[in-house]
């Protein structure tokens, strides 16, 4: 493996941040604004993938900033574990801007520089994570990813919104200065780095209780995955309009908490440290809860995007029980839920919030018989469905045949059935929609009255159409995404 | 002979000396004297830093007479660092005061530039004397100045607040003094240096240099305001003219810490300090005290600016702890913190004046709609603000990380869990008050509805610049921390 010292992690950091003044200065030319946005969507893309023929060549690339302290530095290390997670939220942030277009033009929604500048802050910050060399640089994103997204949550200014964003910053900053931030200064303490390496940075300098503790003290710090009991800012913050639901609160944000997790399990305590103390199947306990109450919550829910909040949260936790099974098999299917799950997710966020855009209806109740107004949107919201389930022909199929695959190779025949109870209850609580949505009756019309097509602008369907259509693709192309973990992981 | 250091005091001296003459002739020339004067004194302290990196430890003898009987500068690392402080913020501040001052005290102005010189002119020199009886004599030059100073705020309120600071402010220096006194009994000297050696071969158990060790450092905690010795400061600070509380509040307790380093280093040694005598655990409880008493009393405020002043409390107690944790880690973040908070401080209290200048009052109904009509300023704050909070890249973090990991190194858990605790206190309390200027007054129309018509009413330019300056400066410092503490903290401590 070779070493590439290149400045294009960094531009690709700096891009969004760099506009975010020249997006202020055009507040009052929207096109002007939006045409901005997309040119900085585009560079920071074209960046992420100009880089990833090296990444799968197996080389890594490097860039050291600010060296803070010996063995940690503000640096940027480009795997292929942080080239998948950076590949996912670029090519998403594009549509996701597409998508905004649509939504706030459409709900007339004030705000919108503010709005624009601090997504665009919020995907610099998610980038940076992904491409972290060590811990110190991880903490900071993470945390500039929290404050930047605060705003969003708050884009009302009313009530909901302020009780929301208070509970939002509550549980996110809470948690990260007050478990994440002594467990790392505490890594530092005894090992003196803190650089990510497959191997841990512990050399034996660990006790069971101390490294429970640690672990811990990392697994519900980072709150932004949603292990329970640190959950509930999630579904709070549902109240932001929906592009940020979709993007931060299904993609960015969750998966910035999930892949902090990955990178804490497999580069500061290494699989083989895990594995001599029994601690993966103690987090796979734990995410094993939050599967399956989540998904219980989920079934209960009638508004729309609570619903997706706690599927949501579901879902991170396959990843996080994947990557805790510590066998190739099951870190592999774990990791590459990270993408199949943010396909499906932004799809069936991005349906939601087409249907609000249309038809100002946001509770399932309500939705009966829409399909039949909206046949493109309720199809997405079918294939969405899909994926998140893990049906073919989608990729969250794959994701979860390598998570089942794993449990039974390991002989853990309970964890197995965790699976396929969740997978369950996620069909019950997404199909139905779908179903009612064709064949339903719908209430505020006659029965046999003629019905028209009326699907919400195009800057809303195409983008619903786009994930979608990528989330089969991946069912029929995901090789390179799995040379990248496996290369990123050393499976 | 290089003779920065004393251009570096005189400068401010001689400009309060013709600050007072100039404003029989015109009333505004006092200020751009003194204005010019602090450039140059910053100007000085630039080129002594730059000698002193260059160089190692610059000395320099007033007037030539040679200690321990002359008056010697003695300017290290440290102390070249504290100095630059000084006085790059004595200027920023004066620089923001053109307006403030005007307003609040228009009456009196050229007394109060006069007044600031002299207060600038005791800062620098208890930083960079290294003489014990001149550091007393500067210690009451900067007191004096600040009850006077303290005393020209809001009728009525701000006199009973300086009474108050001059009764404590009193019998603090009555100790040090005292203190020093015993020094000078035991060892016959009062230069620094002369007197490091000489106590060295003094036995450690004699009761006159412990007798000597209290009654400076509790001298020094009266004059920082170490809860519970910090009674004095909230109000002294609220109740003083903003120009003056911004300048105060980032420095006056920032170089008691620095005299504190400086007498536990430099003069008794660390050695002594933590070998012989064993208070360093009841000390790191007291700046655990300090930080949870100082943190949730500011909780309790309604007042921004009242608020920020129980921060200072808590701040403090960061630094005695760290320098009481015995290890060089602790003592390095301790050094780290009075540079960070001092920015931190500094940038609070500019953002604080500018709202003052708008609204008047900052009790938390006055706070409404901020980020509408103030946006640089609100930047500026919540930058500040999250560096208190210790988001990375900011400075405050990384004086945590140094000072917990000290903690971890002493064993002390529980002052780790202390700095901790402050960070989410702050958290809460900034918040709080960001929501406020966010969210209200609440919209009644239920989101959708468009701010085009929010009104900017931003502070005037000159006290926009010296905020964002200083905001600079706290990325920088965060950025640069790993610089800083290996090339002037280290190299000092060594």
């Amino acid at each position: 493996m070779e070493s590439i010292i290149s400045y294009k992690p960094l531009l690709a950091v700096l891009v969004p941040v760099l506009v975010i003044p020249v997006l202020m200065s055009s507040a009052r030319r929207p096109n002007v604004r939006e045409a901005w946005v997309f040119a900085a969507g585009f560079i920071m893309f074209a960046l992420v993938v100009s880089m990833t023929p090296v990444i799968l060549a197996g080389h890594r690339i490097e860039l050291t900033l600010f060296r803070l302290m010996p063995g940690a530095d503000i640096a940027f290390r480009v795997d292929g574990l942080g080239m998948l997670f950076a590949l996912v939220a670029s090519s998403l942030y594009i549509v996701t801007s597409l998508y905004s277009i649509g939504y706030m033009r459409g709900l007339k929604e004030h705000g919108q520089t503010r709005f624009v500048c601090f997504f665009a802050l919020a995907i610099a910050s998610t980038i940076g994570a992904a491409f972290s060399a060590n811990l110190v640089t991880l903490y900071l994103f993470y945390e500039m990813l929290s404050l930047a997204t605060y705003p969003l949550v708050a884009h009302h200014e009313d009530t909901t919104s302020r009780i929301s964003a208070r509970r939002y910053l509550t549980f996110i900053l809470g948690t990260s200065i007050g478990l994440v931030l002594p467990a790392m200064i505490y890594c530092y303490h005894v090992t003196g780095t803190l650089e990510f390496s497959t191997a841990g940075i512990f050399a034996g300098q660990l006790s069971k209780p101390g490294a429970t503790v640690l672990l811990l003290m990392f697994v519900f710090g980072f709150a932004k995955a949603g292990v329970m009991p640190f959950h509930s800012w999630l579904p709070a913050a549902m109240v932001a309009p929906t592009p940020v639901s979709a993007l931060l609160h299904a993609v960015a944000v969750v998966k910035v908490g999930v892949f902090s997790i990955v990178r804490v399990l497999t580069g500061i305590f290494g699989v083989d440290l895990l594995e001599s103390f029994n601690l993966g199947t103690l987090v796979m306990v734990i995410a094993s809860i939050t599967i399956l109450v989540s998904s219980c919550i989920a079934l209960s829910q009638d508004e729309l995007k609570r619903r997706l909040a706690f599927s949501t949260i579901s879902q991170l936790s396959y990843i996080i029980f994947g990557v805790a099974m510590l066998s190739s098999m099951g870190q592999l299917g774990g990791v590459i839920h990270i993408l199949m799950h943010a396909f499906g997710k932004i799809t069936l966020f991005f349906c939601a919030g087409a249907i609000f855009v249309a038809t100002g209806k946001k509770y399932i109740s309500q939705m009966k018989g829409l399909g039949r107004q909206m046949p493109v949107t309720f199809a997405a919201f079918f294939i969405g469905s899909l994926g998140v389930i893990g049906l073919p022909p989608t990729g969250g199929f794959y994701s979860k045949w390598h998570l089942i695959s794993g449990t039974l190779e390991a002989g853990q025949t309970i964890f197995m059935v965790v699976l396929l109870i969740s997978s369950f209850l996620n069909a019950f609580y997404f199909l139905p929609i779908v179903f009612q949505g064709f064949f339903g009756k719908s209430d505020d019309a006659p029965v046999n009255a003629p019905v028209t097509v009326r699907e919400a602008n195009l800057c809303l369907v195409v983008p619903l159409a786009v994930t979608a259509l990528t989330s089969v693709a991946l069912f029929f192309f995901p090789q390179m995404f799995v040379d990248l973990i496996v290369l990123g992981l050393n499976l | 002979m290089n003779h920065m250091p004393a251009i570096l005091l005189l400068a401010p001296l001689s400009g309060a000396f013709f600050s007072g003459l100039a404003a029989w002739i015109k009333p505004w020339l006092s200020y751009y004297i003194a204005l010019a004067a602090t450039c140059l004194s910053g100007v000085a302290a630039f080129c002594v830093l730059g000698d002193v990196m260059a160089a190692g430890t610059v000395q320099y003898r007033m007037a030539g007479w040679a200690p321990p009987m002359g008056i010697e500068l003695r300017i290290d690392p440290l102390n070249a660092m504290v100095l630059l402080l000084i006085s790059a913020i004595a200027f920023l501040n004066l620089v923001a005061s053109v307006s403030s001052v005007d307003r609040e005290i228009p009456d009196r102005a050229p007394s109060f530039y006069v007044m600031y010189q002299l207060f600038v002119v005791g800062l620098l020199g208890v930083s960079a004397t290294g003489d014990l009886f001149n550091l007393y004599v500067l210690i009451e030059i900067t007191s004096l100045t600040s009850y006077t100073m303290i005393a020209l705020g809001e009728e009525g309120r701000s006199h009973l607040a300086a009474l108050n600071y001059i009764f404590i402010g009193v019998i603090g220096a009555s100790f040090y003094l005292l203190g020093v006194g015993y020094l000078y009994i035991t060892t016959g000297s009062l230069n620094m240096q002369d007197v490091a050696v000489i106590l060295k071969q003094i036995p450690g158990s004699s009761s006159a240099v412990l007798t000597a060790f209290v009654l400076c450092i509790l001298g020094v905690w009266i004059k920082m305001a170490l809860f519970p010795l910090h009674v004095w400061l909230p109000n002294a600070y609220s109740f003083a003219p903003v120009g003056f509380a911004r300048v105060v509040a980032p420095l006056m307790t920032k170089v008691m810490v620095y005299v504190m380093v400086r007498l536990m280093v430099t003069v008794f040694g660390l050695d002594y300090v933590f070998n012989t005598l064993h208070l360093a655990d009841i000390v790191v409880w007291l700046g655990v005290i300090a930080i949870l008493a100082g943190a949730f009393m500011a909780l309790l405020q309604t007042d921004l600016r009242k608020m920020l002043t129980y921060i200072i409390v808590c701040e403090i107690g960061y630094m005695v702890g760290g320098a009481w944790l015995g290890n060089t880690l602790g003592m390095a973040g301790a050094i780290l913190h009075i540079l960070n908070d001092a920015l931190m401080t500094f940038a609070l209290f500019l953002a604080l004046g500018n709202i003052i200048y708008i609204r008047k009052q900052v009790d938390v109904t006055n706070l409404k709609g901020l980020f509408a009509a103030m946006p640089w300023t609100m930047a500026g704050l919540v930058l500040a603000a999250l560096s208190i909070i210790g988001v990375p890249p900011l400075c405050g973090f990384f004086s945590k990380w140094y000072l917990v990991l000290g903690a971890f190194e002493a064993g002390a858990y529980h002052f780790a869990a202390a700095l901790i605790i402050s960070s989410l206190v702050c958290a809460v309390l900034f918040f709080k008050v960001f929501e406020i200027c966010f969210f209200e007054p609440m919209s009644t129309s239920h989101g959708h509805h468009d701010h085009g018509g929010a009104v900017m009413t931003e502070a005037p330019l000159s006290m926009l610049v010296p905020l964002g300056l200083v905001s600079t400066g706290i990325v920088a410092a965060g950025v640069y921390a790993g610089t800083i503490v290996n090339t002037l903290i280290l190299p000092f401590l060594q």
